[in-house]
Formats: structure tokens, sequence, C-alpha cells
């Protein structure tokens, strides 16, 4: 079912007119005047949205922590900083239909009593952060937002907000640091941000694809919404697919869709027709999952129970040809390079694991190494300040526990089995 | 190189759009690049002084982000994404061949000015694989012909 993208075939849903057109702001004219705040935060806790951010959080519970103090001020900060290896949704989600996302945000504001909100965008989103602002502009002209909104005593002022290349600064408490102009890092729970968040007010922090769910939870019903997917997983997920399919792309599928019908009907097959070895399902931060998890539901529950999460649904896909320990490699550098070093842990154990990745790799390898790994990986894993420590783990820990024969026979064979490109070729090349 | 008035204005803008005057130092960083084509530390030091901020906040927080340039740069910066789904498609072949055909390292710049290699994180667009980014513009579905398509129309635009 399409509830994100339902309009993809409209063209120029990103026009505001159009968006109105098809029903646009609706939901929000409705929120504002025929339901209150608590009963907007009542009907999202019964659709059962949890974040698509990665953690999968209750976003009516999340919502539900804001004191209702009338006078403290209240924040909303949309995380669109979408820096997840394998993940480009949101970028999706934003360039095609800004307003929804607008209005999904407008709502929230109005359940939290928050009057002001950002949009926290990754630096290189320049096209998308264009996008937003000229949307913004024009809601505002149309009394979407600033001051009354729709003739209410409502107001509110969205503003975007660009980061500058910094994985962690999609960590909620990092991007609120980064978002107050210091360096950003994470910052110690509690307090936590419901309470003490930006500018030490009570802030919702909420990914971009959970607030475009919004409008529609208001305008069908929250049970309309749980009535999508699984018990526990309710509603929508848009994948993000990449890597050896045929058909890369972002496809919107109900929560529990099997991961077999994910990659080979929406995303065309394996590339070259070859046989499909790993994927990640969750954004380079999930573990890895084999040929024989293919009937595994996409879900929260699901992927947990195959050993792996639901993350971000970033899917990134590997053929038979693979190299798992080069690709290992690569996810390794890449939480390496985007530690904040904060803690010692992550940013020392991050580094090991790319030396000794890189040795078995070129042949100079000791056996020895491979449970030296799990075992520099489990130290990061649960002792890291924040999840990007344990994230880095993932990658290694699946791949040894999945791969191991492929990791000994680097070692043996003093080098990489794999002939050429061990899987590393250009698209068709 | 003082920052040029418009960017000086745009600051002193920025800093009154956030309920703190810190929040203006990332946007400011930002204007201040896109003025001087990298962060100097003379821009810096005017930002300091235009939000009424010490220095050591303003440098702080520039060093903590990869986008900002410390030093000079090309007009062009091939920034070819090295992570995993862009690896897959052969984005290393490519940076070999920009490499190559540039006569540079990643990290270096041609002698003309026009162009540094970089390797960057995945730019989430993993979709469209191996995917470069030069100035405001992804470039996608890359293959060797496209880069040299692509540099081409870079180093007709530079001369124009
Ligand atoms: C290292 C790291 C990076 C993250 N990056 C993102 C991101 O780019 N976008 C996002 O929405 N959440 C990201 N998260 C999750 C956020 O911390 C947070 O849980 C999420 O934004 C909450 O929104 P949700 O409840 O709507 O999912 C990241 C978490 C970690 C630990
Ligand atoms: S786990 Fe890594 S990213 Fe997180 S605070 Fe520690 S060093 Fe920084
Ligand atoms: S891996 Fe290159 S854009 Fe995501």
């Amino acid at each position: 079912m399409r509830i994100l993208f339902k309009h993809l075939d409209v063209p120029d849903i990103d026009d505001m007119d159009v968006y109105i057109r098809e029903g646009g702001y609706k939901a929000l004219e409705k929120a504002l005047k025929e339901m209150s705040p608590d009963g907007v935060i009542q009907a999202v806790t019964k659709s059962g949205l949890r974040g698509r951010g990665g953690a999968g959080f209750p976003t009516g519970k999340k919502w539900a922590f804001i004191p209702k103090d009338p006078s403290l001020k209240k924040y909303l900060c949309c995380n669109a900083d979408e820096s997840e290896p394998g993940t480009f949704k949101d970028r999706e989600l934003i360039v095609r239909n800004p307003h929804q996302l607008i209005e999904g945000m407008a709502i929230c504001c109005y359940a939290i009593g928050s009057e002001r909100a950002f949009i926290y965008i990754r630096g290189e989103y320049i096209e998308p952060a264009r996008k937003m602002e000229q949307a913004i502009a024009k809601a505002s002209n149309r009394g979407f937002l600033g001051e009354r909104i729709l003739g209410t005593d409502f107001n509110l002022q969205i503003q975007v907000y660009r980061g500058a290349g910094a994985y962690i600064c999609g960590e909620e408490s990092a991007l609120l640091n980064s978002l107050e102009g210091i360096r950003g890092e994470p910052r110690l729970r509690p307090p936590f941000p419901a309470i003490k968040g930006l500018y030490e007010s009570p802030t919702v922090i909420n990914n971009v694809e959970t607030l475009a769910n919004v409008p529609h939870i208001v305008l069908n019903g929250g049970e309309w919404f749980a009535s999508i997917g699984t018990e526990k997983s309710t509603g929508t997920k848009v994948v993000s697919m990449s890597g050896h399919v045929n058909n890369p792309g972002n496809y919107e599928v109900d929560m529990g869709t099997p991961v077999r019908e994910i990659i080979f009907e929406h995303a065309g097959g394996i590339l070259g027709g070859k046989r499909l070895k790993a994927y990640v399902p969750g954004g380079s931060s999930v573990p890895m999952l084999t040929e024989k998890h293919l009937d595994v539901g996409l879900d929260f529950e699901s992927m947990l129970a195959a050993g792996s999460m639901l993350g971000s649904a970033g899917f990134m896909v590997m053929n038979e040809d693979t190299c798992i320990v080069r690709a290992t490699l690569n996810m390794a550098r890449f939480y390496a390079h985007e530690s904040c070093g904060k803690c010692t842990p992550c940013r020392e154990g991050t580094s090991w694991m790319v030396e000794m990745l890189e040795s078995i790799e070129e042949g100079t390898g000791k056996m020895g190494y491979i449970d030296r790994l799990v075992d520099i990986a489990n130290n990061i894993n649960g002792r890291s300040f924040c999840a990007l420590g344990d994230a880095s783990a993932m990658p290694v820990l699946s791949s040894i526990e999945h791969f191991r024969d492929e990791y000994e026979t680097h070692v043996s064979e003093r080098g990489c089995p794999f002939a050429g490109d061990r899987g590393f070729a250009l698209r068709g090349g | 190189m003082k920052i040029s008035g418009e960017a000086q204005r745009r600051i002193l803008d920025a800093k009154t759009r956030y309920p703190s005057r810190s929040s203006a130092i990332l946007p400011a960083l930002h204007i201040l690049e896109e003025d001087q084509g990298y962060v100097t530390e003379e821009g810096m030091a005017e930002i300091a002084g235009l939000l009424d901020m010490p220095m050591s906040d303003v440098g702080g927080v520039a060093s903590f982000y990869s986008m900002f340039m410390q030093r000079p740069s090309g007009t062009y910066r091939l920034d070819v994404c090295r992570t995993l789904s862009c690896a897959l498609l052969g984005s290393e072949h490519l940076v070999d061949y920009l490499s190559e055909k540039l006569g540079i390292k990643v990290g270096e710049t041609t002698p003309d000015g026009l162009f540094t290699l970089r390797t960057v994180e995945c730019l989430g667009d993993c979709g469209k694989a191996p995917v470069m980014m030069a100035g405001d513009t992804y470039y996608e579905d890359l293959t060797p012909e496209k880069l040299d398509a692509i540099l081409d129309d870079l180093r007709r635009k530079a001369e124009a």
C-alpha cells in the first residue's frame, strides 16, 4: 500500500497548489479545528506509528513525554541528516513532496505545544534544503505556517538548518549540540530531550518519514493506520534498495512484506542474474543477513528474530562475487572515519578493526585475527558512549558469524580468494 | 582576503534568526565558505567579531565538520562516494580513473587549480551509485565515459 508515496504519479505534487488540490493541508485543518492537542497524540498513539529513524520508538509515546506546562518553550527537530550508508528515502520524501513533511511537522507542533521547529538536514543535500525553504515560504504566505494559522491561535515558525558532513550529527543528542552551535558530539542521558533538549527546553526529535506519516494518520484515523502492516509494526516502510540489484530505488511496502518480494519483485532481482550472497536490511549499522534469510518479514520484530534490525530499511545487496571481507572493511572504514572520538572504545576500536581487516584482505593476517576482531567488536558494543560504537561492531560480528570460512580462506591462502574485482565491479562492466 | 559585504550582511542576518547566537556559527561558516572558497582564519575571526563569540568557539565548530575546507581547493571539488553501495558498483575504479586522468592523487589539486579529488562517505544517493558530488550537483550512475563528459563540461564552465 502506498501512503507516503500515494502521490507518486501526480505530476508537480511538490507544488503547493497541486498538493492542496489533492487534499493536502486538510489534516492540519482537521487537527487544529476539530481535535485537541491530546486528541492528536491519542490518534498517533493508537496508530502504533514507531520512529522510522532507526530505533523504532513509539511516536505517540514520545510526544506524550513533553510536559504540558504552557510556560515552557518547546521545540520540534525534524531529523533529515540521513547519513546512514544505504539510505536515501528522506531525500526523496523531501524532494517529491515537501508539503507532506511540513504538514506533519505542523501537526506535531500543535500536539506538543511548540511554536518553533527546525529541519536539520545534512549539508550535502543542498537542493533538498532549497526546496524545503521554498516550500516553507509558500506555506507561510498561504497561512499554513506563521501567526494565527488557519485563523486559530496556533503559531509556528519552521526553519531549515544545514549540517556540514558529520554522520554523528544524525544521533539525536549530537544533532541538538550541532544546532546549538557547539561541536556535534553526543550528550549524556538523562536528561532526555523530552525534558531538556534544544536550548535546555523540552524537545521532540523525529525522522522525516515518521513525520510525513502524521497527516495521513490524522485524516484517516489511528485505527486505519494500525490495520496496515503487522500487529506491532504498523503502517508502511519506505525501503531504499541499492547495491547489486537490477532496479535500485525507493519502494514503499507494508510492514511485514517478505524480503524476497522486496529484493526480487520490487528491486528486480540480483544484478547480472547472479545469486544473492548477503544483504544489510537497515543501513550498515545493522547485522547483515544471507540467502537463508529471504523469507524474513520487513518489520521490527521479524528482523530482530532473524538476528538483525529494521534500522533505516536501507538495503545494501551483495551478489555471490562479493568478497565479504572487503565489504566489511569498507563498512569498518566508514565508522572509523565517522567516530567522533569522544570515547575510547569506539575511537580506538574502530581503527583497530580496520587495520585487522586490511591485513586479512591483503593476505598478511593470522588465524587469530578473526577471534580478535570478534573480541574488539564485543568490547565496543555496549561499552561506547553512543550507538555509533555499537553500530560499528555489527558488520564485523555478523560477517564473521555468517562467513567465517571466507575469513579463514583469506588467511590460509594468504590473500583474497576472489578474482579480479571481488564483486566491486563497475555497473555494467 | 576580507569577506564580502554581502556575506557580512547574511551573517548578521543569521545572528538574529536563532534563539541563541552560537546557532549562527554553522550557517555563518557555510556563508564564509561560499564567499571565500574555504574557511579562512581571517574569515573565522570576522565571524567571531560579527557574532560576538570567541574565536575558539568558531574554530572548534569549523574543525568538527568534514565539509569545510581548511585550505584552498580547486574550483571544483570532485567528491566521489566510497561507501559500500557505490564501491560495489565501481567507485574505486572511478577514483583511480580520475586520479590517472587528472594526474593527481586523492586529496590533491590539479596544477591549473581546477579540480581537487576527494573521496567522501555515503552521499545519500545510493540508488544511483556510483555517485559523485561537485559543487552543488550530484552526478549519478557514473561510468568513465560519463566522467570524461563531466570534466569537459566543468572545464568549459570554468572558462566561461
Ligand atoms: C550514529 C547515529 C546516527 C543516526 N542518524 C540518523 C539519521 O540520519 N536520521 C534519523 O532520523 N535518525 C538517525 N539516528 C537516530 C536518532 O538518534 C533518533 O533516534 C531518531 O531521529 C528519532 O526519530 P524517530 O523516533 O522518528 O525515529 C541516528 C542514530 C545514531 C546513533
Ligand atoms: S561511541 Fe563513537 S561516536 Fe559515539 S560518542 Fe563514542 S567516540 Fe563518539
Ligand atoms: S553509498 Fe554512495 S551514495 Fe550511498
